[in-house]
């Protein structure tokens, strides 16, 4: 598939020398989600606002369908629709009001059954007339998401959207964006929550300080990056480890009663074959096994950490 | 041009304006009544005819002239600094709009409200004064003009204040003086000689003047130069708002 999104050594430095973005290049498939993940002042948020046009980027380029944005604001922006991570609305203005105000500064002509059928996805039909002050944070964060869906853009950026919202909001958030999915949206999000990520996203991005340190297939990169622990239960307890087994990677818990190993999946062998044969001869019987791979959580704090170092 | 998105900013920023419509119509009528009352029904009593003009006729122009400049800055001053306070001006910057389109919403609103409280100070004091309007094309003309000039003047102030404080401080420290002191309720050659050349660097002179002349066809400068004055002021604004917007200055992070 061809790509919808595509930013190329894009650099952001600031006036003062600050480098937010260090040159990052990035492709993003059409109706794919990728889910950006990075700590505090990582760049996400740069990356995305310059993007957008929120921000100019120092050099480098970005097009959207196609669309330089720069030379070709009007059709790149069009395309885009942004939720930025602050909630930024005119709390005296309502609810419906600034949906539709959002859709004529995108330049597309008025469609109130369009404006309806996504007021009424995000359940804020009802409150179509109220004004924003009068709504609760999460019902804010939909209008945020309503007005950037208003002009049916086709790459939506999301920014934090489940930053700070209860855990009931953050499970409806994911349901709109598999809806959005599967209309064909795309879908860049940013987010430090990684069972977000875990949970919605095609491809995950790790950002750090302004560096894009791997973009993969969650699953590959689960894999890939993934560390595997056995842990291995034993009849009789231990307490400590004969030293025939001193070369692994081996860790006594449950006070003795089980041995953990920790091994690596990219490698070619992983030794378990090996370990189990090195304990029978040992003696030391085993009552059970079980295996548990390392959440994506492990590995992004190994990746940040690895940066950092 | 995406007039669409223009027409969108426009009725957006005229919402606001009906939403308080009622104090956006009444307060100017009081302090309009106020001025009649105090200058022209009580010292007005005591100063005779203007270069022929009745002192309560006299004032109308340079009163409509006061409002309207001090309601256009504070109307798109107000505009533009709302969002920026808010925050929803990143909608603004990411939309396919360039700013021109930005400052057409913006400024045509402003100005609409400008105009709107102008007209309805004209009708107030055609309760309180008799009223002749010797040239009404040039009398809409120098309105418009004047109504557009200092919203985007307004439009500017708006951009560059990073506070509450600073979106007053130049409509009060120098948009007022510069109102009064500029012949609204006297005629320059009421001065003495030093301060009638003092008061030509004020050039809010020129357009109370032609504004004046468009009424009785009297002026204290000549009307051709009151047309140049704010061409000029508006012409320098425009360039100020398309730098602002090329350079990103206090907009764009």
């Amino acid at each position: 598939m061809a790509a919808i999104l595509s930013v190329r050594d894009l650099i952001k430095r600031y006036d003062d020398g600050f480098e937010a973005l260090k040159g990052v290049t990035l492709d993003i498939e059409k109706g794919e989600i990728l889910a950006l993940l990075g700590p505090n002042g990582a760049g996400k948020t740069t990356l995305i606002s310059t993007i957008c046009g929120i921000t100019e980027g120092t050099s480098g380029s970005v097009t959207v369908g196609g669309h330089d944005i720069v030379k070709g604001y009007r059709a790149a922006r069009s395309m885009i629709g942004l939720v930025p991570q602050e909630i930024n609305l005119e709390p005296f203005e309502r609810v419906l009001n600034t949906v539709r105000f959002s859709r004529g500064l995108f330049g597309k002509p008025k469609n109130e059954a369009h404006i309806e059928k996504i007021l009424r996805q995000l359940s804020l039909w009802d409150k179509k007339d109220n004004r924003i002050m009068e709504l609760s944070g999460g019902m804010k964060r939909r209008v945020l998401i309503a007005k950037a869906l208003s002009h049916e853009p086709e790459v939506l950026f999301l920014d934090e959207p489940t930053a700070g919202v209860d855990v009931e909001l953050r499970k409806d958030m994911w349901e709109i964006v598999a809806d959005l999915k599967s209309h064909g949206t795309t879908i860049i999000l940013t987010t430090h929550y990684i069972e977000e990520a875990e949970a919605i996203a095609d491809r995950i991005g790790v950002i750090a300080k302004g560096e894009l340190l791997l973009v993969e297939e969650k699953q590959a990169l689960m894999t890939r990056m993934g560390q595997k622990q056995l842990q291995i239960d034993l009849v009789e307890p231990v307490t400590d480890l004969p030293a025939a087994l001193g070369t692994y990677d081996l860790e006594i818990t449950d006070e003795g009663n089980s041995v953990l190993y920790t091994y690596d999946t990219r490698r070619e062998r992983t030794g378990i074959t090996a370990l189990l044969a090195a304990l029978a001869k040992q003696g030391m019987i085993m009552r059970d096994l079980q295996t548990r791979q390392s959440s994506l959580e492990d590995i992004f704090v190994g990746l940040v950490a690895e940066d950092a170092a | 041009m995406n007039w669409q998105a223009i027409r969108s900013i426009y009725t957006f920023e005229m919402a606001r304006f009906f939403r308080t419509l009622t104090q956006s119509f009444i307060s100017p009528v009081i302090s309009t009544s106020l001025y009649f009352v105090v200058f022209g029904a009580a010292i007005g009593s005591r100063i005779q005819e203007v270069d022929g003009v009745s002192y309560g006729a006299f004032i109308v122009p340079g009163l409509i002239m006061l409002t309207v400049m001090t309601q256009a800055i504070s109307n798109a001053s107000f505009g533009i600094y709302f969002p920026k306070f808010m925050g929803t001006i990143y909608e603004l910057l990411s939309a396919p709009v360039n700013f021109l389109e930005i400052v057409l919403g913006y400024v045509g609103a402003a100005a609409t409200k400008a105009l709107f409280i102008g007209v309805v100070i004209l009708i107030t004091s055609a309760f309180f004064v008799d009223l002749q309007i010797m040239h009404p094309f040039a009398m809409v003309a120098f309105l418009l003009l004047t109504c557009v000039s200092f919203s985007l003047f307004g439009f500017i102030i708006g951009i560059w204040a990073q506070n509450f404080e600073q979106l007053q401080l130049i409509p009060l420290l120098v948009v007022t003086p510069l109102v009064f002191l500029g012949g609204s309720f006297y005629s320059i050659s009421m001065l003495p000689p030093i301060w009638q050349t003092v008061t030509l660097f004020n050039p809010v002179v020129y357009l109370i003047s032609g504004f004046r002349w468009a009424f009785f066809g009297i002026s204290d400068v000549p009307i051709g130069l009151s047309l140049l004055a704010i061409a000029a002021f508006s012409g320098l604004c425009l360039i100020a708002v398309w730098w602002i917007f090329k350079s990103g200055w206090r907009i764009r992070k």
